[in-house]
């Protein structure tokens, strides 16, 4: 419950980037992975994250839960992918390599070539949203979001988000189970209507003391200057320095490296049953 | 960009920190096995119709990014076009707060059809437009396989933000002070 | 005479939702280095003060206000709010809505950062500041890591940066217990004594702020000043019973031994007051004609905790093996610091938590196999805060809720739910929406809501937190009034003086412990159970001392006792 976010006090050159430099890499990291489904690419991709993952010293097990949900994910979305299209494969790479089976559900090799990039690019993406979550000290978000040009006010709108995360999944807890005790109850026994009624009778009191919690703390914020200034500073700034550009630059020139294939290959899906 | 007041910063601030714990710790179980009904888009509704265009499309945006996170990415990276869609559908749902009256506690028939067709319409284009469309787009899935997900994800919300959202309105109204006839205790 | 900080003249404020003002003709000078108390009963109008002096009137609530308010010589209307900010100084009653950083530095940073103030002066300040409330040791905890008491001193030092004027204290000890409490008084004495900066404190608990001098105790009443005063004088009178504020008890127990009490006696706190031979003599023959009492003998166990263990994680237990006895029709305390582990250990009794090891027993029945729903057929469980309760808009329904969701049928439901607000006082207001109830009214309809399911266990967490003296009374006799009905009652406090005068039976909790099991007189007297659970002694037990009485104990049972006898005429 105390650290939801997962943050891992570590030393590493990954710790040690800005929470900015890591928030830019992210995205620009999503980015190239978005664009292509180049396998080769994916494929150096999701290398390249497993190598960051290494070096940033976070441990398998200390994230052992959260990637037995990708594991989890990753089969139920290729299972629901198969059961809508099992020829969406064919659809892309234009050619038809019967493996087994027969009628809708016929297993060609186009489609396992699909799912195996969609497993890869999945296998890309985790280590890098996982590694920007690990290391990245909530402190230091709001100030990085800052530093990359979003509004200070909606930075700290971010910071108060992360301040009453446990405050009020508390008292959550507490309200939920003080409904409970007078009979109000969301499990199956009850129709769709009446659940979502009972949801809505637990969720009144927490949203209207929620509402009085909105206005203390801005008034508390008010009396103490919050909004005075065009700027303002941050306790928790930290310095770009030379490894942060750096890791700018490597994570631009991935994307145009995706650029490249896209216009090289003529299309985002690199196809190996026409090529050969 | 418009010059936020403090009050709502902070919340677009406790309404991110919210939707956050009811989209992550409140399971109302879904007449579909291992699915439940997301419940943050009730309170999103309300937000966005007490605070405004803005603040819902802030609200949904952090919210969401922040329920992502926590997950650890662990359902394949952050999936981008559904925050996106969560943000647009905060700031669509934040439309009809203009012609509403919540903190002078009005909340009346008409404003009942007011909130619910602007939550609708907010729903169909978000769940059946923007996510699957950029879906298709970044992820490349079969669209079918995307419009039945956005489809039930916006039905889901539709029915959800019906409820939830009309009754937390409700709620709110009736909880503050009606105009001209104001309690006499402001202490205490 | 040092320079005069605050200033009203012939001031008067009327918020523009409200037909009648709020404050009346306020005049109050405050000068430098002085230290005041504004006290008053609820709806005084001394929050509405207190907004007039930090400036949320009128940037943030709107009215009409009449006279003039100086901040150092300077009209605040003619000021901003943020230059208001840096010579007045807020720490609100509520210390998690205050607390808006991640982390105590953050915190305590906050107002420097809204200012530009950069490297490398910000962590200085920031460092510096910490020490000074002694808090250096844990900047980089969150709140949650922290005690009340702890995040009181982030509060503190979170203004305290700005270097301002004036410390305006909004209800400090509201959340505390009593001997952080105490340690909030001097630690407000002590950063006054340093900054020499005046300090407005807004309390009702007299007795609590007066561990520490005060320079005047200003009495409000009906949005007007009654009197302004050195504690001395107005200890002197017979204002504080006038306007429902709780005297201190020795002055109460000395008014009963019928002593004239003067100015000249210091009688501002017990460590200071002067009583002549023939006081004491007095003092002792009141006790010798009120010292019989009958001692009750315990009736039978209705709850049973045995060996009961519970911890989030396996190194840190937050209840370690609990046994106690919850006796039938009796009225229990649970006392103790915060994070002892009082509200935890309610919150296993009715099933909100699950234990990892030990037994509860309902009469013969084991717990363990009740849901929480079911458990709340015997046993009731009230909020602190009523607001977190309430979910539906009218008072009948809210009572009537438990009883429909348990299927009961309508006609049934009608004759309960109105058998139960006649009960509570409610009956005149059943068709009246709650949001137009009072706090203390609504607190009611909380306890109306368990009551009408019929349990034979009611625990209630800090039922009058924040209540002044006239509505603490009200909500303590209401709940005697249930105990006489046959309902067992357990109230989780710091209240000493409710555990003291409406309590049987005081459980003392210490880190998840029972350290004491006995009555409320016998623990306020016992120094080392003080001292491990954070409790306050009561200056009834100085009193005793310093008149040379043995049996402290019996004798604040006494006065406890003839109180009660004369509160009933």
């Amino acid at each position: 419950m105390k650290n939801i976010f997962n943050y891992i006090e570590r030393e590493s050159p990954i710790h040690e980037l800005t929470g900015a430099t890591k928030l830019i890499c992210l995205v620009l990291f999503s980015v190239g992975g978005m664009i292509t489904f180049d396998t080769r690419y994916v494929a150096c991709l999701a290398i390249i994250a497993l190598l960051l993952f290494r070096i940033s010293k976070i441990r398998l097990n200390e994230v052992s839960i959260l990637l037995k949900f990708t594991l989890f994910f990753m089969v139920f979305n290729n299972l629901v992918l198969f059961v809508f299209s099992p020829q969406y494969g064919v659809e892309i790479y234009g050619t038809k390599h019967v493996l087994f089976g027969s009628g809708r559900f016929t297993v060609t090799a186009e489609q396992l070539f699909y799912h195996l990039n969609q497993m890869l690019k999945c296998l890309a993406m985790v280590p890098i949203v996982l590694l920007f979550v690990c290391t990245t000290n909530p402190s230091e978000f709001a100030s990085s979001l800052n530093k990359v040009g979003v509004p200070y006010s909606v930075s700290y709108s971010v910071a108060l988000a992360l301040r009453y995360i446990p405050d009020i999944q508390l008292e959550y807890h507490d309200i939920s189970r003080a409904q409970q005790a007078r009979g109000i109850e969301m499990s199956k026994k009850e129709n769709l209507i009446k659940r979502l009624k009972a949801a809505a009778e637990i969720l009144i009191p927490l949203i209207l003391s929620s509402m009085d919690r909105i206005e203390t703390v801005s008034n508390a914020m008010e009396l103490r200057g919050f909004g005075k200034n065009k700027k303002r500073t941050w306790y928790t700034a930290n310095r770009f320095r030379a490894a942060d550009i750096a890791a700018i630059v490597f994570c631009i020139l991935l994307v145009a490296g995706a650029v490249a294939h896209n216009t090289l290959n003529g299309g985002r899906f690199w196809n190996p049953f026409t090529a050969g | 960009m418009k010059k936020f007041s403090v009050k709502t910063i902070v919340a677009i601030g406790i309404g991110a920190a919210l939707f956050f714990v009811l989209g992550r710790f409140v399971a109302i179980p879904s007449p579909i096995p291992n699915t439940n009904i997301s419940s943050q888009y009730g309170l999103l509704a309300f937000m966005a119709a007490v605070f405004g265009p803005l603040a819902g499309f802030l609200i949904g945006l952090i919210g969401h990014a922040l329920i992502d996170f926590s997950w650890g990415g662990s359902f394949g990276g952050i999936w981008w076009s559904w925050v996106i869609a969560s943000a647009v559908c905060g700031l669509i749902m934040g439309l009809a707060s203009k012609k509403l009256d919540l903190s002078g506690g009005r909340f009346n028939g008409k404003d009942i059809v007011r909130f619910n067709v602007t939550q609708i319409i907010a729903n169909i284009i978000c769940w059946g437009g923007i996510a699957p469309a950029l879906d298709v787009l970044i992820y490349h899935e079969p669209t079918e396989k995307l419009v039945a997900q956005g489809l039930m994800a916006g039905i889901g919300n539709i029915v959800t933000t019906a409820i939830i959202g009309t009754l937390l309105c409700l709620a709110y109204a009736k909880s503050r002070p009606q105009k001209g006839s104001l309690e006499e205790e402001k202490d205490a | 005479m040092e320079e005069v900080v605050l200033s009203f003249k012939d001031f008067g404020f009327k918020y523009n939702a409200q037909v009648e003002p709020t404050l009346y003709n306020i005049d109050l000078e405050v000068r430098r280095g002085e230290k005041i108390l504004i006290a008053g009963p609820s709806g005084c109008g001394k929050s509405t003060l207190v907004h007039c002096i930090n400036g949320l009137i009128p940037f943030s609530y709107k009215g009409e206000k009449t006279g003039s308010l100086t901040v150092k010589g300077k009209e605040t209307s003619d000021m901003s709010m943020f230059e208001l900010s840096k010579s007045i100084g807020t720490v609100l009653q509520d210390s998690d809505g205050q607390f808006v950083g991640l982390t105590v530095a953050e915190d305590i940073a906050f107002a420097l950062e809204n200012d530009c103030i950069g490297e490398p002066e910000l962590h200085e300040r920031v460092a510096e500041v910490a020490d000074l409330v002694s808090i250096g040791d844990h900047l980089g905890k969150s709140p949650a890591q922290l005690s009340g008491g702890q995040k009181q001193r982030v509060s503190l030092a979170g203004v305290m940066v700005d270097n301002v004027d004036i410390f305006l204290f909004d209800e400090p000890l509201a959340n505390l217990d009593p001997a952080t409490g105490k340690q909030a008084v001097e630690l407000i004495d002590e950063i006054q004594r340093e900054t020499g900066s005046a300090v407005i404190i807004v309390e009702h608990r007299l007795e609590d702020v007066l561990w520490r001098h005060v320079d005047r105790v200003v009495l409000m009443n009906d949005g007007r000043i009654v009197s302004n005063s050195t504690p001395d004088e107005l200890l002197s009178g017979d204002l504080l019973r006038r306007y429902g504020i709780r005297e201190p008890l020795y002055i109460t127990a000395l008014k009963y031994a019928g002593i004239q009490i003067r100015p000249e006696m210091q009688p501002w706190s017990i460590r200071s007051i002067e009583l002549s031979d023939s006081d004491r003599a007095k003092v002792c023959q009141w006790f010798a004609r009120h010292s019989e009492s009958e001692e009750k003998t315990p009736s039978e166990a209705l709850l049973s905790a045995r060996n009961i263990c519970f911890g989030y994680d396996a190194d840190h237990r937050i209840i370690n093996d609990i046994s106690a006895d919850i006796r039938r029709e009796e009225l229990t305390a649970i006392v103790g610091t915060n994070g002892a582990g009082k509200s935890t250990f309610a919150k296993l009794i009715c099933g909100f938590e699950t234990q990892n090891s030990g037994d509860f027993f309902f009469r013969e029945t084991d717990l363990k196999n009740l849901s929480i729903k079911e458990r709340a057929d015997h046993i009731g469980y009230v909020m602190q805060n009523p607001n977190q309760m309430i979910s539906k808009v009218m008072i009948f329904d809210e009572v009537a809720l438990g009883l429909r969701k348990r299927g009961v049928p309508e006609e049934e439901i009608k004759k309960r739910v109105e058998r139960v607000l006649e009960i509570c006082g409610l009956k005149p207001f059943r068709k009246w929406p709650v949001s137009a109830l009072s706090f203390g009214q609504k607190k009611r309809v909380t306890i109306a809501s368990i009551l009408v399911l019929e349990p034979e266990i009611i625990i209630l967490d800090e039922p009058t937190a924040g209540q002044d003296y006239r509505h603490y009374t009200e909500i303590m006799e209401f709940l005697l009034e249930l105990k006489q009905r046959g309902i067992t009652i357990v109230l989780i406090t710091h209240d000493m003086h409710l555990m003291l005068e409406y309590a049987e039976r005081t459980i003392v909790f210490t880190n998840g412990q029972i350290i004491a099991d006995d009555t409320g007189y016998a623990v306020l007297t016992d120094r080392e159970i003080i001292e491990k659970a954070s409790l306050k002694e009561t200056s009834l037990y100085s009193l005793a001392e310093k008149c040379g009485i043995g049996d402290a104990r019996a004798f604040v049972r006494s006065f406890i006792e003839y109180e009660r006898k004369v509160f009933r005429e």
